[in-house]
């Protein structure tokens, strides 16, 4: 069925109002989007790992999850979601679940809690072929803590670990590819994603995720406003202009193919994307183009390879 | 009729789970209780139980899993050992915060480092104040039965805590030793269903674990975890109870062994009080009056009960096969020297003797040694040492 913009948002919300995330966060936006994804007749269990999203939307004694949710820790929502998984697969062989519509298991981690100190748990439990989605917002650093560096923090970025200095320019390493790292784990469905336009692309790639038999992994962009510096109001813009830079594109491996979902007819320098932020503030001082022009050689040569996967199919 | 085997600590373990048939077992190897999750993946394999096996990539990920499945609405059961149980230390908490009856069979060896494989209870002693029930076995068969036990108390709506079943490693998991085994059916009446309250996968009741709990809220969440330690105490002697009038061995918080006319006492957990029965049947036999105090549950401490029992020694030896590095004493002898002396018993002298560290081998005669220094302090003398180490080169 054709994306309905107007039909998906008047689904019952399952995410609801009232959580404590900042105004201008991206996280919110693609957690109540992805939800919408599931059948109004399914059940969820969700876990989340540690970190802002957590701590906004579940402070005892208030939930802002309709289905229902588990958090233990920082690293493991994966593992934790793996065990709920098996044990709906050990009761309903045991009959011991007569319930109407299917149970699903989707899990959310931050970069931090995902690319960093999850990998391990992730990895395992995507390798072990469990039936469930585990989806990272990706706001390119610890922000629960105070915005310290993640691996996924982007070059020269300005963090409270990383931080601009008279000997340092930000963070000085490049950004792990996490979402090329779950496609060589040749589970059935991996994409990366960014709430942009009416949400299609990242509506869609929820459902497959969600109703994909087996593992699958959703990379998504979170911008967050504290963290990048932008203003509440700027977040569909900055997320536009991720991937319209091509810093963030917007892709899906399914089976191993590539489908490139994205290409802008009108590609970006990536200083579009830098110069909104005022985490990258400090590039812009003179002197400091040779900064600007490695980053956009390594957007390009991502992009470009990314590409020639596409082709190679 | 009960089933006569020959089992080792680790199998008799194993069988115990299959005979629970729990819905989730996730585990990862590890010296010496990886024969435990083998056994079991070969019960799955040959669909002797229809367990959800998860070989997962850790022993943090195991327990995470088991405190998903727990959660879930399942029965979840693991094993571990030394380093083991130490990655899964956060997790510990947070199944026991959680109210989680997960089972856990803990294989004690020593943990690093240096690295060693051998037997000594720094592990299970470093989780002690994790929130988890502890119930130490000194055989196969008490390990079994304490596996039997285990669900009932965990499970218990006045309890709803995790429960670790330890036993030594090597000399209780690995040695054959004769078991009576229940009969599958009467184990699975016994144990009975698992019907939480409340479980995530409840469609119509979903609900929500694991919140940010601040300072409005936490206190109380964790009074209530006391009060279910507290609770405890009494369903590990119903169960008990129950499980006597079963199969006719009986277990309370801790075993006495000849302490009825004893002048002094050993008190020691696990395997080491074999040998030390042993040794106090010989001096008996010379006309010597030493006793023995075998702790079963360490966690609830039955601080009271325990001060009671040995009131009336005149010098009592804690032996620890752990170090606190306090510069004071041993977890066991500390535990127990300040629940005397809360509870007002002020006869008997206290000594403790660090023991065994890293498989260091106990012999009879230590222990003889040890039960000499006590009858030489009952004489009247006096303690020259009140922390002291027994097999250890200096
Ligand atoms: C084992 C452990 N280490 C550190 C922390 C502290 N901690 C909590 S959340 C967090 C950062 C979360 O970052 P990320 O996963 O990127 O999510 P975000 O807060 O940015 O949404 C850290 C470091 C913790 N809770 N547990």
């Amino acid at each position: 069925m054709a994306y309905n913009f107007k039909e998906v948002a008047r689904k019952p919300e399952r995410f609801t109002g009232g959580h404590r995330m900042c105004a201008g966060c991206g996280a919110p936006v693609v957690i109540r989007q992805i939800l919408r994804a599931l059948k109004p007749e399914d059940h969820a269990v969700i876990s989340a790992a540690t970190g802002c999203l957590e701590v906004s939307t579940f402070l005892y004694p208030y939930s802002a999850w309709k289905d229902s949710f588990i958090h233990s820790a920082f690293e493991n929502a994966a593992a934790t979601i793996s065990g709920a998984e098996a044990a709906y697969n050990g009761m309903r062989r045991r009959g011991k679940l007569d319930q109407e519509g299917e149970t699903k298991f989707i899990a959310f981690g931050g970069d931090g809690g995902t690319y960093d100190i999850g990998i391990q748990a992730l990895s395992g439990a995507m390798e072990r072929g469990h039936d469930m989605v585990y989806v990272c917002y990706d706001n390119g650093a610890y922000m629960n803590t105070g915005i310290q560096r993640s691996s996924a923090t982007p070059m020269f970025a300005d963090t409270t670990t990383s931080p601009v200095g008279r000997e340092s320019q930000g963070k000085n390493q490049r950004k792990k590819d996490l979402t090329e790292i779950m496609v060589n784990h040749h589970i059935p469905y991996v994409a990366q994603t960014a709430a942009i336009g009416n949400l299609k692309d990242l509506y869609e790639k929820a459902e497959k995720a969600i109703y994909t038999k087996g593992p699958a992994f959703l990379n998504v962009l979170a911008p967050c406003p504290r963290g990048w510096r932008y203003e509440a109001s700027d977040l569909m813009q900055i997320n536009k202009l991720a991937v319209d830079t091509c810093f963030w594109p917007l892709y899906e491996v399914v089976e191993g193919k590539y489908t490139v979902n994205y290409k802008p007819k009108n590609k970006l320098p990536v200083v579009e994307f830098l110069k909104a932020q005022g985490r990258f503030r400090h590039l812009f001082k003179k002197g400091n183009e040779e900064l600007l022009d490695m980053i956009q050689k390594e957007v390009d040569r991502r992009w470009e390879r990314l590409l020639s996967l596409e082709a190679s199919n | 009729m009960a089933i006569r085997e020959r089992l080792s600590g680790n199998e008799a373990v194993a069988y115990a789970m299959k005979q629970i048939n729990p819905d989730v077992v996730a585990a990862f190897p590890i010296t010496p209780s990886t024969e435990i999750p083998q056994y079991f993946s070969a019960y799955v394999a040959n669909g002797e139980v229809n367990t959800e096996f998860i070989p997962v990539e850790s022993e943090h990920s195991a327990m995470s899993a088991c405190i998903g499945a727990q959660a879930a609405g399942g029965r979840a059961m693991t094993a571990t050992s030394a380093n083991g149980l130490a990655l899964m230390w956060e997790m510990l908490y947070i199944a026991s915060g959680a109210r989680l009856p997960i089972v856990m069979a803990c294989v004690n060896r020593a943990l690093s480092g240096p690295i060693n494989i051998h037997n000594d209870h720094s592990d299970s002693m470093g989780a002690r104040d994790s929130g988890w029930i502890q119930l130490y076995s000194e055989s196969s068969q008490e390990a079994y039965d304490n596996m039997l036990m285990a669900h009932r108390i965990a499970e218990h709506p006045d309890v709803l805590l995790p429960v670790m079943v330890c036993q030594d490693g090597f000399i209780t998991s690995h040695a054959i030793e004769n078991i009576e085994l229940l009969e599958d059916e009467k184990v699975k009446e016994f144990v009975g269903e698992y019907k939480p309250a409340h479980y995530l996968l409840n469609k119509e009741n979903p609900i929500a674990i694991g919140p940010l709990d601040h300072f409005t809220h936490y206190f109380e969440h964790k009074r209530q975890q006391a009060e279910a330690m507290r609770n405890a105490k009494k369903v590990i002697l119903e169960v008990a109870d129950e499980f006597y009038k079963l199969t006719g061995r009986k277990y309370g918080y801790f075993e006495e062994y000849k302490t009825d006319d004893a002048e002094v006492c050993i008190v020691v957990l696990n395997s080491t009080a074999g040998t030390a029965k042993f040794v106090v049947d010989k001096m008996r036999e010379e006309g010597k009056k030493v006793g023995l105090v075998k702790p079963r549950v360490f966690r609830p401490f039955p601080a009271p009960e325990i001060a009671g029992a040995l009131a009336r020694f005149k010098a009592v030896a804690v032996m620890d096969k752990a170090d606190s590095f306090n510069a004071a004493g041993g977890p066991l002898f500390t535990e127990i020297t300040s629940a005397v002396l809360a509870h007002g018993a002020t006869g008997p002298k206290f000594i403790n003797y660090i023991y065994g560290l890293g498989g260091r081998d106990v012999k009879a005669d230590d222990i003889e040694f040890i039960y000499n220094k006590l009858l030489e302090i009952a004489a009247p003398g006096k303690v020259d040492s009140i922390y002291n180490y027994i097999g250890v080169r200096e």
